[in-house]
């Protein structure tokens, strides 16, 4: 019963997101492209599917991921658990003491990404549209450790205080000189990449862990260092899609080339 | 027969598969570092059930709904030729999907209470209600214009990197004159704008665009549309932050 009455809260509210965006499109095209909708039945159905499918996604999370997400998030962090019993006597923060820290940002910022539905479409997508060279797993993957690397810098620099501008800017240069450098055909997914990650699945539990690194920690401020995870989140997987396409062409063009070198070599004999 | 079953069943199996890390990771915490057992083992496994199912859904009705839909609307306005209800649609869906959008309702009202706290506005709800307002608008008004700017970047053709390194220029050089207190909402506020409803519709409205365009690749002119979307509103939050506080 309980559960029902969940569904039709959670249901109401992607309703909510869907409904005005359907009746916008739906103007637009009686109103000003004035033509019917192909396949009208199948595009409804499409709909459905996407309204009931998000409201279960979400409500599930609600009630398994998130819930549980926290509560370990709060426990690594918690000082108790950081330092034994030896927490009250604790007075300066080495980071080194956060290991575990890193590892949880690590696994579930490569986890939840995975699991990011606008990535999955935007994956999908990029599949088809070239022909395959752009391989859907890959390019989640990619994605995926991106944003594993930069949730893992950004829980070391709450630890350490340091400015977060001054790791945006690094980023933010690294990221102009491979652009310069990596194949143009990744450069628009990789920016595109960046947007996507921070959507449904992965911000809460970001969230959570920021703002409890940030309340054990003294000097440091929920509200202000709690937020600087996302950010982080959103340059890296810029940098590891171009660093991944980058790799693939390297692996491309050694091969040919130990093939050539072969050749040559079968040639002189 | 068989077949059959096996498409059904495809769905299924793909979600299961990206939902399997986190089930790992979990497991990995709980068991071997926390070394607590899971509370409300049943609950957990209704949800993951749900969320398996949903996941399943909601890639279907992408494939048969959202995607064809963007598509042959993207076509169709090429086809018409208006450059001027093109720009009006693409500013529409920017704002539009944006202005509601519940994570940005929830980041503006802590950002005011941040705001708030550190008496750069007063601590009167009416006062920050205002600048949270303020602030959603200022986000809404720069999705919009980042959609219509990436739709010209279509139109024309201009590699996509010039924009968005001269955009990033311009928010490196405005994060060291922003208030620092709107520097991490301004960052956040690129984040939280594409929801999970609005990126498969973008992506398909470049996309079709580019396809329908001749000489636009849409690999290289298709995507980069959820870039604009990202980078505009750190620029205007900042711009925003400047001229309030």
């Amino acid at each position: 019963m309980n559960l029902i009455e969940v569904f039709f809260v959670t249901l109401q509210s992607t309703l909510g997101d869907v409904l005005p965006l359907g009746v916008f499109l739906l103007g637009f095209q009686l109103l000003v492209l004035r033509q019917p909708i192909a396949n009208a039945w199948r595009v409804v159905r499409g709909f459905i599917y996407v309204l009931l499918g998000l409201s279960l996604f979400l409500m599930g999370l609600e009630k398994a991921i998130f819930p549980l997400g926290e509560v370990m998030a709060a426990q690594l962090t918690n000082p108790a658990f950081l330092y034994g019993a030896a927490a009250s006597s604790v007075t300066t923060i080495d980071w080194q003491d956060f290991g575990w820290v890193y590892v949880f940002a690590f696994a579930i910022g490569l986890a939840t990404t995975l699991a990011e539905p606008a990535l999955i479409a935007v994956g999908m997508k990029a599949e088809q549209v070239s022909g395959g060279a752009v391989s859907a797993w890959g390019l989640r993957l990619a994605v995926s450790l991106g944003v594993a690397i930069g949730v893992s810098i950004g829980c070391y620099r709450i630890v350490t205080g340091t400015q977060l501008w001054l790791y945006i800017m690094v980023a933010y240069s690294i990221v102009i000189v491979q652009t310069m450098r990596a194949p143009a055909m990744i450069i628009p997914l990789a920016y595109d990449s960046g947007g996507v990650t921070t959507s449904t699945v992965t911000v809460p539990l970001l969230a959570a862990l920021g703002i409890g690194l940030a309340t054990t920690i003294p000097g440091r401020s929920p509200l202000i260092d709690g937020f600087g995870l996302i950010a982080f989140a959103s340059v890296f997987p810029i940098m590891s899609v171009m660093g991944y396409a980058q790799m693939s062409r390297w692996l491309v063009l050694r091969r040919e080339r130990k093939q050539q070198e072969k050749q040559e070599v079968d040639d002189a004999i | 027969m068989l077949k059959v079953l096996v498409d059904a069943m495809r769905p299924l199996l793909e979600a299961a598969r990206d939902l399997t890390p986190i089930v790992l990771v979990i497991l990995f915490f709980q068991g071997l570092v926390l070394r607590q057992p899971i509370p409300n083992m049943e609950e957990m496994l209704v949800g993951l059930v749900l969320v398996l199912v949903g996941l399943a859904l909601f890639v279907r009705g992408l494939d048969i709904g959202m995607f064809p839909l963007g598509e042959s609307m993207a076509r169709a306005f090429a086809k018409k030729g208006n450059i001027y209800w093109l720009l009006s649609f693409a500013f529409l869906l920017g704002f539009g999907t944006t202005v509601a959008e519940p994570a940005l309702i929830a980041v503006t009202g802590k950002a005011a209470r941040i705001a708030a706290d550190s008496g750069m506005i007063a601590s009167t709800q009416a006062a920050m209600d205002s600048y949270a307002n303020g602030l959603r608008l200022t986000v809404a008004i720069s999705v919009g214009t980042a959609i219509v700017l990436g739709v010209l970047r279509i139109l024309s053709g201009w590699p996509v990197h010039f924009c968005i390194m001269g955009g990033y220029v311009v928010v490196v050089v405005m994060t060291m004159f922003a208030p620092k207190e709107i520097i991490g909402i301004a960052y956040d506020s690129g984040g939280v704008t594409t929801s999970t409803i609005t990126v498969p519709l973008v992506t398909a409205l470049g996309i079709g665009l580019a396809t329908s365009i001749r000489g636009r690749n849409p690999l290289l002119d298709g995507f980069g549309l959820i870039a604009f979307a990202s980078l505009v509103p750190i620029i205007f939050v900042m711009a925003y932050g400047m001229f309030i506080l």
